[in-house]
């Protein structure tokens, strides 16, 4: 088990990378791994490393430090290049190609028939833009553009460098949805971003980089168990009864009807429990649990204190 | 290899299409010929040569200007501007070596450099043929004119693939392209000519001036061109300049530019992190 999890059985191997930019350090001890298959989020705010992460990975930047390993090989070697692709964070193709045009040369580039081209940009929704020229594209088709050429050969390891910003919400969603069916083709994808959303919550694991530095990594559920954060309570009281809930439950009371509490997950049912017990005196009970973006905060921006 | 090689090639070539580099310089070339075949009518009784002759006299002082200008023109940005672009970062993540993108870049804009320098010299050889103005010997002078244009061409290319991968930014590579144009066809001659008056007849006259002349890649095909086919050398009058010059001293200074340059460009762009 334990043999099987390590070395070979990764698609990509993370260890101890460091990144020096002049006298400061830009990645610092990152380690990590993705198995064949495995969908995985990047997160950080700009600057945080993700993308000098991933150009190490791709073997674009020289690494200071650690190893990575491309299934046995090391980055940027020719068979590393061979299983591996990528979505820069913005593409600029260029502009007198066709859609068609670009892709074919990469497709000659990767090695790869050219008679695949014109399915993959139907799927990415460039049909009927495939023979236009890319200067008369949006930022949105360009993206697309840009996934197409991740569809090509079907790569075993696939980075996405902010493929979603700029892009509208059924594009976003459109895209997360390739992702997916790559990850169930056998492909690994990292997938980065600035934000945590719903979409960036669908992959098995995320991690997240502050100025450099991996500060969590693992599941959403995992994460959020860590975090600890507080889940809030919304407690309506009924008409004439705001004094008296204030005064059973304590926390704090918002206006002429309303009291707000907030506990951990495991308080949850006890304080549920206090609340029904004033009976009709409350009118209703909304519970919020901490949002993506709260969970997001508390590590990207360093609320668990640094 | 070679696969790749010509699909970079063959997607280069289509963009010198789309943004009419191929129509600007073939224009160029075509038009400046015709205006030289028609201006050079005029002192052909004089010196008992025919109308090409002269024609290809000036053909060449126009080439050693514009054929370096349109090569450094077409390559100053092949690198730079794909780092800026960022495109260079997404080509290099498939399996193509920089020397075959930069192979491929080099086999497109020799194409487009062949066909202006072809279609414009041809059509100005065939204005002359119409005129009644064409021999033997002029019409393979013209030939040698076409292909050594090229092989200059391919010298500037290639000193303009290594400014681009050399300089930070696209425009810097173009401020350094005119810097290193102005150079090689403007100044160094000056340079020479001030030393060679300075001089007034002694060692550097004689021995090093032809040698120094010959190292430019501009002056080596001025010399092969106007020095080679006897009647040419009459109408440009450059023959008495290059007495004592050896032969093989033009012909190394032509063939050799092109590809220690380019191994310089090849050395400076593997140095770049794009």
């Amino acid at each position: 088990m334990a043999a099987a999890a390590e070395g070979r059985d990764d698609m990509l191997d993370v260890r101890n990378v460091v990144k020096r930019q002049g006298p400061r350090e830009t990645v610092k001890d990152v380690s990590l791994s993705l198995r064949a298959g495995e969908r995985m989020a990047l997160l950080g705010h700009n600057g945080a490393g993700k993308t000098t992460l991933i150009r190490m990975i791709l073997g674009l930047t020289r690494i200071d430090g650690g190893s990575i390993s491309v299934f046995g090989n090391r980055p940027g070697d020719g068979k590393a290049r061979r299983i591996t692709s990528y979505l820069p964070e913005s593409v600029v193709f260029h502009k007198s190609l066709s859609g068609r045009e670009q892709l074919v040369l990469f497709a000659r580039l990767a090695g790869q028939p050219v008679d695949g081209c014109m399915p993959l940009l139907e799927r990415v929704g460039l049909a009927e833009a495939a023979h236009r020229r890319v200067g008369t594209y949006s930022k949105g088709m360009r993206q697309r553009l840009g996934l197409a050429q991740v569809l090509l050969g079907r790569p075993r390891l696939a980075l996405l460098d902010e493929p979603t910003s700029g892009l509208d919400p059924i594009s976003r969603h459109d895209f997360y949805g390739i992702v997916d069916d790559m990850a169930a083709q056998g492909t690994a994808v990292l997938v980065s971003s600035h934000a945590l959303t719903e979409l960036e919550a669908r992959t098995d694991r995320i991690a997240i980089l502050r100025t450099g530095r991996l500060v969590a990594m693992d599941s959403l559920e995992n994460l959020r168990r860590r975090a600890g954060l507080p889940i809030r309570i919304r407690v309506k009281a009924a008409e004439g009864h705001a004094a008296e809930v204030a005064g059973a439950l304590g926390g704090n009371r918002m206006n002429g009807c309303r009291v707000e509490l907030s506990c951990l997950a495991d308080q949850k049912m006890a304080r549920l429990k206090a609340i029904t017990a004033l009976g009709d005196a409350v009118a209703d009970v909304d519970l919020v649990p901490p949002s993506l973006e709260d969970l997001y905060r508390y590590y990207a921006a360093g609320e668990a204190g640094s | 290899m070679m696969r790749r090689i010509f699909a970079i090639a063959g997607a280069e070539l289509r963009i010198a299409l789309r943004n009419r580099w191929i129509l600007i310089a073939t224009s160029l070339m075509v038009l400046f010929s015709l205006a030289l075949t028609f201006a050079g009518a005029a002192p052909t009784g004089a010196l008992g040569v025919d109308l090409l002759t002269v024609s290809v006299a000036s053909m060449t002082t126009l080439s050693v200007y514009l054929v370096p200008l349109l090569a450094l023109l077409m390559s100053f940005d092949a690198i730079a501007g794909e780092v800026e672009r960022g495109a260079l970062a997404l080509v290099l993540t498939y399996p193509v070596s920089r020397g075959e993108l930069l192979l491929g870049k080099l086999v497109s804009h020799l194409v487009v450099l062949s066909l202006a320098v072809f279609l414009g010299f041809g059509i100005a050889g065939l204005a002359a043929w119409l005129a009644g103005g064409v021999g033997g010997e002029s019409l393979a002078a013209l030939l040698r004119l076409c292909w050594s244009a090229v092989v200059l061409g391919a010298s500037f290319l290639a000193i303009g693939y290594a400014l681009s991968a050399t300089a930070r930014s696209s425009s810097a590579a173009a401020g350094l392209a005119i810097g290193v144009w102005i150079l090689f066809v403007v100044l160094y001659d000056l340079g020479l000519l001030g030393a060679l008056v300075y001089d007034g007849g002694g060692f550097f006259t004689r021995k090093l001036f032809p040698l120094l002349l010959a190292a430019n890649p501009a002056d080596a095909f001025r010399i092969f061109n106007l020095s080679g086919a006897g009647k040419v050398a009459l109408a440009s009058g450059l023959a008495g300049a290059t007495n004592g010059l050896p032969g093989w001293a033009v012909l190394l200074s032509m063939f050799g530019w092109p590809p220690a340059v380019l191994a310089l460009a090849r050395l400076a762009l593997k140095r770049v992190e794009p």
